[in-house]
């Protein structure tokens, strides 16, 4: 029965798989338009687009754009900016880690239940309306002022300090993801053999020990594969909630490529040049995550793919 | 019984000690800046800006709120995300069972290519100018219709939900329907969907929330102010300061203790607002919290 099911010919499997096709193909047309499409539009980073020929009609140019993009005054400044921020929220990625062993370690199973309702509502909370808030808690008369206040420091609206910008962006993705990014941690911690931490505590093994050589070491997986991703994004500072909490007087820290690519193609209507910067983004990203893939393999034997 | 006890006593250490002291001083930082908009949007604004506010209501009053529900544009905005969530995620949620789905076939033809298909969108996508171009191309520029069908299938829902329908639907069920003569259509709606039902509440969750918080997709498609999902809406009022304040207008204007009143008033509201905008996820989810976790459980079961 099997053998002859590997010789029936291709068409007749196909034949009788085309009711799952039907299934199939809805979510492939979408795809198709709304993600392939956008793809084979990417060509306008090497022409010079015009409206009126069109993306397919356009003049070719190379890599005009690309070497404009680099040649341009601000484009140091803006890799940097990009990076700094990305570094500074790249630090927030061992506290959910942290976090959870806290959670893990806690003897009374009430204290996590409230502790993990509560940590995980910000999750919850839009991105404008965090942004929002920090805004709020910055200014002149803000909550953070009124602290700073109490403890002798002058009152200063952080939100303009432009050198305040990278650590309030960390902080505020520090807010919304710590005890979200616990959840897959806790999981994993959940699956921590029982026999192994009572050995260890035969063996003499404190609670620190039993953390550090028991526990860690199978969060390991985890813990590289998220930061496998992670390193993916790393010159994608999102462009969410940068635009948000950007202003005139920040910009000079602020600008990165995400919001560079929204001023130049949605706002000044340089399609082929933003699309050039966006395409440069994503190559970058790519390179990272291969990059990444690639030494966790060697190191921690641990991969994507 | 009192050996037991004694002995518990001794397991709680200082290490536990500290441990849940610093675990209940996380959890208390994390719960104060949504309990501090929420006190200072029911306190009298001068209170507020003075710092008398940081643990209670001072000066209890509701006129931010009552200045709030005459803010029409909000309740505008509030209409249209409901409409958008409710019709977004039911399109979403037909278009990635059904791959999911097909994509747990081992027998499907060509089912590696069709699986990479999905899976090259993680990594690889147009950017914002590209699919700028095809929405303006598409003419859903400062139409509706592009904030319910934009988004389409997510990847990462996607694999989460066809892992729940590889390793929690035994695949013998379907066999037996096979022999039975049920088509494979007959399969997908009678046996998957009916067993699937708690992969879909989560997955219904998951795009609902998206849906609710998202704010890119009408920031760069959506002109109209009657098109205008909230999440828009409250950054113009919240961030660019567009407050309509029409009620206190008809107030002997250019005074400056007039200014100062409106920029009080203003401050008032907008805790008020991130309170309003917030509170409907945040109510809700206590009691869908276990869903939530759930697909993050199943999504990080390698498979």
């Amino acid at each position: 029965m099997d053998r002859k099911k590997k010789h029936q010919g291709l068409w007749k499997r196909i034949y009788r798989c085309r009711q799952l096709y039907l299934l199939v193909i809805p979510g492939m047309i979408t795809v198709f338009i709304f993600h392939y499409i956008p793809i084979c539009g990417l060509q306008m980073a090497f022409r010079n687009f015009k409206a009126s020929k069109g993306i397919w009609g356009s003049d070719w140019v190379g890599l005009k754009y690309f070497i404009q993009f680099i040649n341009y005054p601000y484009f140091e400044k803006i890799m940097i900016n990009t990076i700094r921020i990305s570094l500074y929220s790249l630090m927030t990625f061992p506290a959910p880690i942290i976090f959870s062993i806290m959670l893990n370690e806690l003897r009374s199973n009430k204290v996590r239940r409230v502790s993990q309702m509560i940590t995980y509502a910000p999750h919850f909370v839009s991105t404008v309306v965090v942004c929002s808030m920090t805004i709020l808690f910055l200014e002149k008369d803000g909550v953070i002022n009124l602290i700073a206040q109490f403890f002798g420091r002058e009152p200063e609206n952080l939100i303009a300090n432009p050198a305040a910008f990278a650590p309030v962006y960390a902080i505020t993705d520090l807010w919304s993801g710590l005890g979200w990014g616990t959840i897959i941690y806790l999981a994993t911690l959940a699956g921590v053999s029982m026999e192994l931490i009572e050995a260890a505590k035969i063996d003499g093994a404190g609670r620190m020990q039993i953390i550090w050589h028991v526990q860690l070491p199978h969060l390991k997986p985890t813990i590289v594969t998220l930061f496998i991703l992670r390193m993916g994004s790393l010159i994608s500072v999102g462009f969410e909630k940068v635009f948000l909490l950007q202003n005139s007087l920040n910009k000079e820290t602020s600008s990165v490529i995400s919001t560079y690519v929204y001023e130049v193609g949605i706002e000044n209507h340089q399609y082929s040049y933003s699309s050039a910067i966006g395409l440069f983004n994503n190559l970058i990203n790519i390179v990272l995550i291969v990059i990444a893939n690639f030494v966790s393999k060697r190191v921690a034997e641990v991969s994507l793919w | 019984m009192r050996a037991e006890t004694k002995r518990k006593w001794k397991r709680y250490t200082l290490f536990d000690l500290i441990n849940t002291v610093l675990v209940v001083l996380i959890t208390l930082i994390i719960i104060y800046p949504l309990y501090f908009c929420i006190i200072a949007s029911f306190s009298d604004v001068k209170e507020v800006v003075q710092g008398r506010t940081m643990l209670w209501i001072k000066g209890f009053t509701v006129d931010s709120y009552r200045y709030v529900l005459q803010e029409s544009q909000l309740w505008v905005g509030y209409r249209n995300t409901i409409f958008y969530t409710l019709f977004g995620t039911l399109y979403n949620l037909v278009l990635t069972i059904p791959v999911a789905y097909v994509l747990t076939k081992k027998y499907l033809p060509f089912r590696g290519t069709i699986s990479w298909y999905f899976f090259i969108t993680m990594y690889f996508s147009g950017g914002m100018i590209p699919t700028y171009m095809l929405i303006k191309d598409l003419g859903l520029i400062n139409n509706p219709l592009v904030l319910v069908i934009g988004s389409g299938v997510s990847c990462y829902n996607m694999i989460v939900t066809r892992q729940y329908f590889a390793t929690s639907i035994p695949q013998d069920i379907y066999e037996a329907a096979y022999i039975d003569g049920s088509s494979e259509l007959r399969c997908f709606l009678k046996i998957a969907i009916p067993l699937a039902k708690p992969i879909i509440a989560v997955m219904a969750l998951y795009y609902g929330v998206s849906h609710w918080n998202s704010y890119y997709n009408a920031l760069l498609y959506i002109r109209d102010k009657e098109f205008q999902p909230l999440q828009l809406v409250l950054r113009s009022i919240l961030i660019s300061n567009q407050l309509a304040l029409n009620s206190l207008e008809n107030s002997d204007a250019d005074t400056v203790s007039y200014l100062m009143h409106r920029a009080n008033v203003a401050q008032g509201m907008k805790y008020a607002i991130v309170f309003i905008a917030s509170a409907p996820l945040l109510i809700a989810y206590p009691f869908l919290q276990k869903n939530f976790t759930k697909g993050i459980m199943i999504g990080s079961v390698k498979g």
